[in-house]
């Protein structure tokens, strides 16, 4: 793991604008930075433009204007074959998990090892190791179509931290599962985030907000960012 | 190449299916092409290494009563002119009795035939390493000898090598145009296979694949697929070309040169399912990678 200092800015937008296609705007005028090792919550309703915000921080889609700078490359300026590189260092959860169906739970888990060429052994080793951690070592060489919604999602979370990123994104990762697994989710990215993974968790969850109060949150409406309210005091 | 690690599920894709007949029905075309030229390479070097150092002087046959002496005169006449020729190292007459037998798969054995007043002709054989001014001999020979006439083959081989270079290339043609068709067959069932699976390519792209990962495992499976189709039109091809060179051996007359293919024919229609093989994983590759391209 690269973990950078504490405090650094993992992650800054200046005046960032997304339109798809030829419509309208679906983020305007996005300006928020994440320092290193925070945790935050990014909220808003539904179609304010979370998941469109995290598929910018994922590199899964180049703004329209303004400026991204992650892990102190200005995406705009960096070489289309240097972004893989920049790819393996963020972990993401997607909504819809976005498992492959046709492969075992343990080999959806290896990808992002596999893509990075980590030799077999390492992975028979590690990705056990992290399927049991998040309980499902009984469910190694299940498909993804014989798992519960909560099993896939801990599927999609290994998948996610197997490579140790240094930034996690997870759209709506409570969004599937019941009020205990949901918790046990957040205590499983506040471990995370104590080894010194940056995490943005997007939710419309404000429950599940209100219960990690001590968080800081950037909230987006309209697909603009209201407000980023830093982590609170004895938080 | 075999046995590598894939995250793709291409084997169950529409491609698997039509991909091998495919290539199998090129390769089988291409080795057509391919044996047809190396035959006609050989055919023409034979006819002109056979041609090259020989003569033909033909000798119109005489009227009159007493035709079959003066023609055999005016034989007689010709082979004492050439001979006298430096350079000439053998001149051989054809009697009237060879005559015939030359003509015989054509025109038939009976005795009709032989009262037709036929040209005679003499086999002349010269050093190849001395340089004859025919003009000047055909000059000479004509006025010497009443109805005779110098051919030295150049002519009529210049047209039917002329004739042979044209198919060979349009064999070469026929092979470029069945690789072109092999590349638009590959670059389609890629680009099917890459909108099929386009939600596990986006997945593989997101957690930091290279494009060459992704493009490998199109490559991969558009060699395997180029080889077993490679080897069904191998198969389809060598019992072909046995049956065809059968064929062309039983033919009667001998009018036709042998029709054999070299060690060399051989050795690049085995190998035209590897060439087939590595056109298909070359193509899937470079479109997996121009497809990726559009990919932030």
């Amino acid at each position: 793991m690269r973990h950078r200092p504490r405090g650094e800015n993992i992650i800054r937008f200046d005046s960032v604008g997304l339109r798809y296609g030829l419509g309208p705007e679906v983020l305007q005028d996005v300006t928020f930075a994440l320092p290193s090792g925070s945790f935050h919550f990014l909220t808003g309703p539904s179609g304010a433009g979370k998941s469109s915000l995290l598929r910018l921080m994922y590199l899964g889609l180049r703004p329209t204007r303004g400026r991204v700078v992650l892990f102190d490359r200005d995406i705009a300026t960096t070489k289309r074959y240097e972004l893989p590189a920049l790819r393996r260092r963020i972990g993401v959860v997607f909504q819809d998990f976005r498992l492959l169906d046709h492969l075992t739970a343990l080999d959806n888990v290896a990808l992002p090892l596999r893509v990075r060429g980590v030799r077999e052994s390492e992975i028979q080793k590690h990705v056990p190791e992290l399927l049991a951690w998040v309980g499902l070592a009984d469910h190694l060489g299940a498909k993804p179509s014989t798992l519960s919604g909560g099993q896939k999602q801990r599927v999609a979370i290994a998948r996610a931290v197997i490579g140790r990123p240094d930034l996690l994104l997870a759209d709506e990762p409570t969004g599937n599962v019941d009020d205990h697994i949901a918790m046990r989710l957040m205590y499983l990215f506040e471990e995370l985030n104590k080894l010194g993974t940056t995490i943005v968790v997007a939710t419309h969850n404000e429950l599940l907000v209100q219960r990690f109060i001590h968080l800081p949150r950037v909230h987006i409406e309209h697909g603009m960012v209201t407000k980023v309210r830093e982590a609170m005091e004895g938080g | 190449m075999f046995g590598r690690h894939s995250d793709l599920p291409l084997a169950g894709d529409a491609t698997s299916r039509f991909l091998p007949w495919l290539v199998a029905l090129m390769v089988f075309m291409a080795a057509m092409a391919v044996a047809g030229a190396f035959v006609i390479s050989g055919v023409i070097d034979r006819w002109d290494h056979d041609v090259s150092g020989t003569l033909t002087v033909q000798v119109l046959p005489a009227g009159g009563e007493q035709a079959e002496a003066a023609t055999d005169e005016r034989v007689h006449l010709a082979v004492e002119v050439m001979r006298k020729v430096p350079g000439v190292l053998m001149v051989k007459a054809f009697d009237k009795k060879r005559t015939l037998a030359l003509l015989e798969p054509w025109l038939g054995g009976t005795d009709v035939v032989q009262d037709l007043p036929l040209p005679r002709l003499i086999d002349v054989t010269v050093d190849a390493n001395v340089h004859i001014d025919l003009a000047e001999v055909a000059e000479r020979l004509s006025r010497a000898v009443p109805g005779a006439s110098l051919d030295d083959h150049r002519v009529w081989l210049s047209r039917l090598i002329n004739l042979s270079r044209t198919i060979q290339w349009l064999a070469i043609v026929v092979v470029a145009l069945i690789g072109a068709v092999t590349s638009a067959t590959v670059v389609y069932g890629t680009r099917t296979g890459m909108a099929v699976h386009h939600g596990i390519i986006e997945v593989l792209h997101l957690i930091g694949a290279h494009d060459d990962y992704i493009a490998r495992q199109f490559a991969d499976r558009a060699f395997a697929l180029g080889i077993a189709g490679g080897l069904m039109g191998l198969g389809m091809a060598l019992p072909a070309l046995t049956a065809i060179g059968w064929s062309a051996r039983r033919l009667e007359g001998g009018f036709l040169p042998s029709l054999s293919l070299p060690l060399l024919g051989y050795v690049t229609i085995a190998l035209l399912p590897l060439l087939a093989a590595g056109l298909a994983m070359l193509t899937a590759r470079l479109t997996v990678h121009g497809t990726l391209s559009r990919m932030p």
